[in-house]
This record gives structure tokens, C-alpha cells and sequence, in this order.
């Protein structure tokens, strides 16, 4: 469970430094009538505030977190018995990944053009974030298929067993992400676009997308065995 | 005597919070039924809650009923026995309290709470009630499929779940039953995010954080705590269906079933455990908490007494929410792990003791030298602070590996958990429901079937689990269909198991009580008017009783002072709104 708690760590400390600009010490008894409000929110003011949707989906990327941070310590837990061992990762599996950062990069690029409000260029490189992710996720069920055939099924090993649940699950993420990020493209290209809406949709769906690509990178260092050989350092350094 | 001059510390903030677009209905079906309203979601999720929650309460009758006359009702086998025990603990933990308190509870009072229109996403908000009742269907479904729910207790704890000698195990129960909570947490995020964002988010002007009722934080506390344990239910889940469906051997050691190898080996049943206890603890506290937050409200409004140590009850919910996620393997003392992780979990177990007795005192200390009113909620809430420490402190003993260690597989244990986290947060459901019913239907509950309940309830449910203890400390095993012959049990042991049944009855009856006087009230109750608590919070200053779509009329509320503010001195009475400015310097006794 070291994985869950060190993730659990990091929430805290966010909570903790968000607690920390509430006034917690205030006493609220002694203050009719007036506040102070926390000194961040004095600078907000200047700027509009933050729309409610990005925190929804922060927190909601808080949920998603705990899901893989915990899966991850399953397998960490998992892989110290005596009957495991490592799946051979597909080459194919490198290629998936560079279409994944791709489509983050230009979801990223997609952002500073709707931010200059250049439809014109935006709608091409939307388009080829949601192809490069479709093509992630045709590439995905691809590589299964490969180790299916090459004789790594689901229930042979439970390194197999883990390597297909963990990409499932962050396959089905990426398929939400997916379905959000098709509506904002086909809205992209509406003649009646609401550009500060579209904007926020492609903030949001960018943020999202480096999130899904950041669990990969960790799931894929994972299968690949180096994690490993991190896990084992910090073991040594802690006997 | 301290002089604050209003205004000294910077007026309340002119930018004004944004007004939300309200979904506005366009039809009776989406009016009443597939509402975005939250105050029509909240009413959603606890009739459905309290209605799954009946089938519970009448399981706990029929596993009475055999505990007291083992044998003399023939349609409880030992089969049906476990699958009674599994589905009464999922519904009463999951389905019943975790859907009120948060569903039921959060969806009615945070808008309202802290000055917002309705939740921040309300069609999420929708979806999330939609997905909670399929939940509960599909786990009701477990009842009709062939071979009956899932008898694995409420744990579902791996080999023996998915095994052919559990009832469901090879059947459909297990399966319906992690489907249902695979289901449940998804509606639950949606839901939570609401309730976590609204409370970030959709605040009125000048309700900062420490000006919010502890009910709003009791809540909001549990709701993040919430979204972080459930993932570990779901990755435990998740996997176990694996298991079930697919042969895989995450949670399945190797094992012989029926004189049969099982293709299964190698999986780690402990580490189901860790995955489930991990949810399971905090869960406790996801239920307690919002019980605290309300209690106390309660207790403040009705002994007409700001609550002591405001300040100290927010952190102690925070400390209590953080510690409650490192404790988890307290529950796992006897599954061989190793003994020094037992100290640990010991330790922050009993630390945990600190940040609670400091609300029970604080409880009481408001207590003293309030203006106590017994009205029915406040009844129901000094019987929750009794119940609360009875069940806390056998929570001490437990703690404790060499006192767990016996007592581990003994009714005690089911005695304690029943108090502390049964009987304790439901005390307060009641509570809450008599205190807000008003608001909800504009008409009061009726004071003598209240009363009524109130004492069948309180005396009754101490008569159950009281005596419970002491089978515990005799050595009575818990989750056994009968006894048998067992020399170190004493004859007297089952007298007490036929009065503990008698009782359940009778509490049970009592509730039927408090059905009829929801729904009597409903038409006959007396009007209420809109503050007929004369309580302080924003819920009670909404321009119509019940508050109508979107809560607040054409202007939403600012807020100049905290909630507490009750028999102010020199005030004209002994309330003061939280919407009421300061009328120019205000003094205040403040001990120096």
C-alpha cells in the first residue's frame, strides 16, 4: 500500500496548503459583519474566477488518481509472490505511447489557438489529437491481440492478468476523455461556436488528457521493469 | 467587554458571486421525477434509501428469529442465515447510510447551507440519484436470482466468496452484489463531486469556511474522504470479478474445491483484505461524520447556545477525516500480518480517540448552561452522544491487539460496531429528520408518535446491544447459524439471546411508528412557518417554506456572521440570523 499512501501524502499536502489560505484560525465569533477574505482570493479578484467545472474535474483527476495509485499497490503487493512473472512488453506499446503524447501535445497546441481565438488552425490540430488517441486506443486492443496470440493470455500469469485490467482501465478512461473530446471537436466546427466556451472545453480536455498520459507513462515504466528497479532501490535504502 | 466596530476588518466582498443558470423543468416528469432540482434528488435518494433500508431492518428480525429459536422456524436454513447477515450489513452500511447521509442529507442541506441556488452540476446530480437506484435494484435482484444473494458476510472476503460452498458463490449472488457496488461507486462520484464542488464553489458572499454550519463540514469531510476510499472498493471489486468470471488469481490461492484442483494459485486473499479495509475504515468515519457535523448543529439550536469550540470541532473533523485513512489494518489483527504492523495500527487507532472526545466535550460543554429545549431532536441527539461514547470507548478496547485478538470472532465485536456505527449514526438520521422535516414539507412531525419513537428506539436498541457485550465477553461466537452443544456457554447466554430478539422486534415495530408519522404529517401535520426552530442557518431564512426552485427568490443571501450566533447578549432575541448585519458597533462578551 506504499504506493496509495505516498499518493495520499500528495492530496494531503494539497489539502493542507489549501486549508491554509482558509482562515482556519480565524474566530469566527468575534467577526459580525465583516471578513477578510484568504489573501489568494484577493488576487483572484483581478482575474475572473476560476469556472467550477475545472475544479470539478481537478478533484474528479483526485478520484481517478486514488483508482490508479491503488491498483498500482495491488500490484506491487501482487508481484512479491513466488509464481510471477514479467509480461514481455510489445513493441507496438512505444508506438501507442508516442501517438498518446502527440495528441497531449497538440491538445496543448489546440489550446494556445483557441486562446488567440484562431479557429481556422484549431479545428485540424483538435482533429488530430482525437485521431492520435483513437489511434492509441485502436493500437492498444492491437498489442493485446499480439500477446494473445503469442500465448500470454488473461488468466495464464498474474503479471498478464495485471497488465490487461490495468490497460483496460485506463483504456476505458481514455474512452471517456474520448467521447468529451469528440463533442468539443464536432462543436469546433459549428458554425455558431461560443469561443469562450470552446476554450474552456479544450483547457479542460487538455488538462485531462496530460493527466491520462502521465498514468500511462507510469503504467507502461511499470510493465517495462523499471519501476522495478526503483521499487528495489528504495528497499535496499530502507533495509 | 471587547468593541468591534463593523467593518474594521474590510466590508464583505462587493464582487458579487456569479448566479447559476437553473435548469428550469418544462414538464411533471421533469419536475418530479427526473429532477435537477437537489432538494427533489435529496427527497429521491432517501426514500429509496430508507426503503431498501426496511428490508434490512426486517433480515436483522429473521437472523433474531433463529438466533433465539434455533430450529423452530424452518424456512431459516444456515444458507439463508448467511446470505441474512451479507445483504442486512451491505444495505445498512452502504446502501442505507452512506446514500442518506451524503445523497439524502448532502443534496438537501449543502445548497441551502451555504446560499447556493442548487449544486454546481445538476444534471451529474441527476444522473447520480438514476445510478444509485439501479444499485439498488440490481443488489435487490440478488434475491430473486437462482440461488439467492451472496452469503459471503458483508466483508465478501476472498477464496471463500467466489466458492461453491458459500451461497451465491458460484451462482449469481456474488456477482449481482459486485456489480451493485462497481455501480454505486460510479453514481457516488458524480454525486460527490457535486457536493465537493458546491462547497468550494457555489458559496453566498461572505460565507467563508469558518462561517459554514458543521453540518456543511461534517459532510464535506466525508464526501472527500469518500471519493478517495471508495476506488480502493472498486479496484477490489474490479478484481475479484476478475477472479469470479475470467480465472484470473489476483485475491485465489491455490485450492481444492468439492475434491477438485481449481485452475486458481498463487493469489494473495490478504491482499483483498488491505484493498477492503482501506475503503472500510474510512467508511466508518464517512458515516460518522456527518453524524457529528449535524449533532451538533442540533444540540447548538436547541439549547439556544453558540456551540463551544466552534474552531476545535472544524479541525477535529479534519484530523479525524485524515487519521481515519492510516488504521485500516485494525480490522485484519487476526489475518497473520505481521506483528509490528499491529503496533502501528494500534497506535494510530488510539490517536484517533483524541480529535473524538475532544467533540464529545465539546458536545457537552455546550450542553451546560444552554437553554435546553427537550424537543425531539435534541432528544435523539443527547441519545446519540450516550450511545456514541458507549460504542467509542469498547472502540478503545478493541484497538488493542491483545484484548482484539480474543474477542475478535465474539458478538462484543458485533456489539460494538452496532453502537458506534449502527445505532449512533441512526439516532442522529432521526434526529436530523425531525429537525428539517419542516423545512422539507412546511408541516411539523407529530410530537407524540415522535415521543413514542423516540423512547422504544432509545431504551430498545440499548437493550439489544448492551447485553450484546456480555455474550461477547462469555465467548458467544459471532456469524454462527446456532450453537449447538458449547460447554463454556452458559444456559442463561440464550435467555438473553430470546430478550435481545424481543427487543428487535419491538424496535422494529417502533419504526413503523415513525413511517406513519412521515406520511401522516405529510397531510395532517401542524404548519410549521419558515423558522419554527428559530434557528440561525441560511436553510431558514428561504423567502418560501418548503424553499421553491432555485431557493431564493430574486436576490441570494450575504452572510455577516457565523451560525452560532444564539442568545446573544443585548440582542433582542436570542437568535441572530446569519443573513442579519451588524447594526453599527456591536459589543460582545468576550472573556478575557
Amino acid at each position: 500500500m506504499n504506493v496509495t499512501l505516498i499518493f495520499l501524502a500528495v492530496i494531503g499536502a494539497i489539502i493542507v496548503w489549501w486549508l491554509s489560505g482558509q482562515r482556519l484560525t480565524s474566530k469566527p465569533w468575534l467577526e459580525t459583519g465583516s471578513v477578510q477574505l484568504p489573501d489568494h482570493h484577493g488576487a483572484d479578484r483581478q482575474q475572473p474566477p476560476v469556472p467550477a467545472v475545472k475544479i470539478g474535474l481537478f478533484v474528479f483527476l483526485g478520484v481517478v488518481g486514488a483508482l490508479f495509485s491503488l491498483a498500482v499497490s495491488a500490484y506491487f503487493m501482487r508481484m512479491a509472490s513466488a509464481d510471477w512473472w514479467a509480461t514481455p512488453v510489445p513493441r507496438l506499446l512505444w508506438v501507442n505511447t508516442a501517438a498518446l503524447a502527440l495528441s497531449s501535445v497538440a491538445l496543448q497546441w489546440a489550446k494556445r489557438e483557441a486562446e488567440h481565438g484562431r479557429m481556422e488552425s484549431l479545428r485540424p490540430v483538435l482533429s488530430a489529437a482525437f485521431a492520435l488517441a483513437v489511434f492509441f486506443l485502436v493500437g492498444q486492443v492491437q498489442a493485446w491481440r499480439e500477446l494473445t496470440a503469442a500465448g500470454y493470455v488473461l488468466a495464464d500469469n498474474p503479471a498478464n492478468s495485471f497488465f490487461y485490467m490495468l490497460t483496460g482501465l485506463h483504456g476505458l478512461h481514455i474512452l471517456g476523455g474520448l467521447a468529451v473530446l469528440a463533442h468539443t471537436t464536432v462543436r469546433a466546427f459549428a458554425s455558431d461556436v461560443q469561443p469562450d466556451r470552446l476554450r474552456l472545453s479544450i483547457d479542460l480536455s487538455a488538462i485531462y488528457s496530460h493527466f491520462m498520459l502521465a498514468v500511462w507513462l507510469l503504467l507502461f515504466s511499470l510493465f517495462a521493469g523499471w519501476a522495478n528497479d526503483f521499487v528495489d532501490l528504495c528497499r535496499t535504502l530502507l533495509t | 467587554m471587547v468593541e468591534i466596530p463593523s467593518g474594521s476588518a474590510g466590508a464583505i466582498p462587493s464582487a458579487e458571486v456569479e448566479d447559476v443558470e437553473l435548469y428550469h423543468p418544462k414538464s411533471w416528469w421533469t419536475k418530479y421525477v427526473f429532477s435537477q432540482d437537489a432538494k427533489i434528488i435529496a427527497v429521491q435518494y432517501s426514500v429509496t434509501a430508507i426503503s431498501i433500508g426496511l428490508v434490512a431492518l426486517v433480515l436483522s428480525w429473521l437472523m433474531r428469529l433463529q438466533l433465539a429459536f434455533p430450529g423452530y422456524f424452518a424456512f431459516i436454513d444456515a444458507d439463508h442465515y448467511y446470505q441474512f447477515i451479507t445483504m442486512h450489513g451491505m444495505i445498512m452500511v452502504i446502501y442505507l447510510l452512506t446514500a442518506l447521509f451524503l445523497g439524502g442529507f448532502g443534496n438537501y442541506l449543502i445548497p441551502l447551507m451555504v446560499g447556493a441556488r442548487d449544486m454546481v452540476f445538476p444534471y451529474a446530480n441527476m444522473l447520480s440519484y438514476w445510478i444509485y437506484l439501479l444499485a439498488v435494484l440490481i443488489l435487490a435482484a440478488g434475491f430473486f436470482a437462482p440461488g439467492g444473494p451472496t452469503g459471503a458476510g458483508w466483508t465478501l472476503y476472498p477464496p471463500q466468496a467466489v466458492l461453491s460452498g458459500t451461497p451465491g458463490g458460484k451462482d449469481w449472488g456474488i456477482l449481482l452484489m459486485l456489480t451493485s457496488l462497481i455501480v454505486f461507486i460510479i453514481g457516488f462520484t458524480m454525486g460527490g463531486l457535486n457536493y465537493v464542488v458546491t462547497v468550494l464553489q457555489g458559496r453566498a458572499r461572505g460565507m467563508t469556511l469558518m462561517r459554514m454550519p458543521l453540518t456543511v463540514w461534517g459532510i464535506f469531510t466525508a464526501t472527500v474522504m469518500a471519493l478517495l476510499a471508495f476506488p480502493a472498493l472498486f479496484v477490489a471489486c474490479v478484481m475479484m470479478l476478475f477472479d469470479r468470471l475470467l480465472g484470473t488469481s489476483f485475491f485465489m490461492p491455490a485450492i481444492v474445491e468439492m475434491g477438485e484442483q481449481l485452475q486458481h494459485g498463487g493469489g494473495s486473499p490478504i491482499l483483498f483484505q488491505h484493498l477492503f479495509w482501506f475503503f472500510g475504515h474510512p467508511e466508518v468515519y464517512i458515516v460518522a461524520l456527518p453524524a457529528f457535523g449535524i449533532v451538533s448543529d442540533l444540540i447548538s439550536t436547541h439549547a439556544r447556545k453558540n456551540i463551544f469550540g466552534y474552531r476545535m470541532m472544524v479541525w477535529a473533523i479534519v484530523i479525524i477525516g485524515a487519521l481515519s485513512f492510516i488504521v485500516w489494518a485494525h480490522h485484519m489483527y487476526v489475518s497473520g500480518m505481521n506483528p509490528a504492523f499491529g503496533f502501528f495500527f494500534a497506535t494510530t487507532t488510539l490517536i484517533i480517540a483524541i480529535p473524538t472526545a475532544i467533540k464529545v466535550y465539546n458536545w457537552v460543554l455546550t450542553l451546560w448552561r444552554g437553554d435546553i429545549h427537550l424537543t425531539l431532536p435534541m432528544l435523539f441527539a443527547l441519545a446519540f452522544i450516550v450511545t456514541f461514547v458507549n460504542g467509542g470507548l469498547t472502540g478503545l478496547f478493541l484497538g488493542n491487539v491483545v484484548v482484539d485478538v480474543p474477542l475478535s470472532d465474539t458478538m462484543f465485536v458485533v456489539a460494538h460496531f452496532h453502537m458506534v456505527m449502527g445505532v449512533a449514526p441512526i439516532l442522529v438520521i432521526f434526529g436530523a429528520i425531525y429537525h428539517w422535516y419542516p423545512k422539507v414539507t412546511g408541516r411539523m412531525l407529530n410530537e407524540t408518535l415522535g415521543q413514542i419513537h423516540f423512547w422504544t428506539t432509545f431504551l430498545g436498541t440499548y437493550a439489544i446491544f448492551f447485553p450484546m457485550h456480555y455474550l461477547g465477553l462469555l465467548g458467544v461466537p459471532r456469524r454462527y447459524f446456532e450453537m449447538g452443544e458449547t460447554a463454556f456457554v452458559p444456559p442463561s447466554a440464550h435467555t438473553l439471546n430470546i430478550f435481545i430478539t424481543v427487543m428487535a422486534l419491538i424496535v422494529g415495530a417502533a419504526q413503523m411508528v415513525f413511517l406513519f408519522n412521515l406520511v401522516w404529517s405529510l397531510f395532517r401535520g401542524r404548519e410549521a412557518g419558515g423558522n419554527p426552530w428559530r434557528a440561525t442557518t441560511l436553510e431558514w431564512q428561504t423567502p418560501q417554506t418548503p424553499p421553491a426552485h432555485g431557493n431564493w427568490g430574486k436576490e441570494l443571501p450575504v452572510v455577516y456572521r457565523w451560525a452560532y450566533d444564539y442568545s446573544v447578549p443585548g440582542a433582542a432575541e436570542d437568535f441572530i440570523p446569519q443573513t442579519v448585519p451588524a447594526s453599527g458597533g456591536v459589543t460582545r462578551e468576550v472573556p478575557a
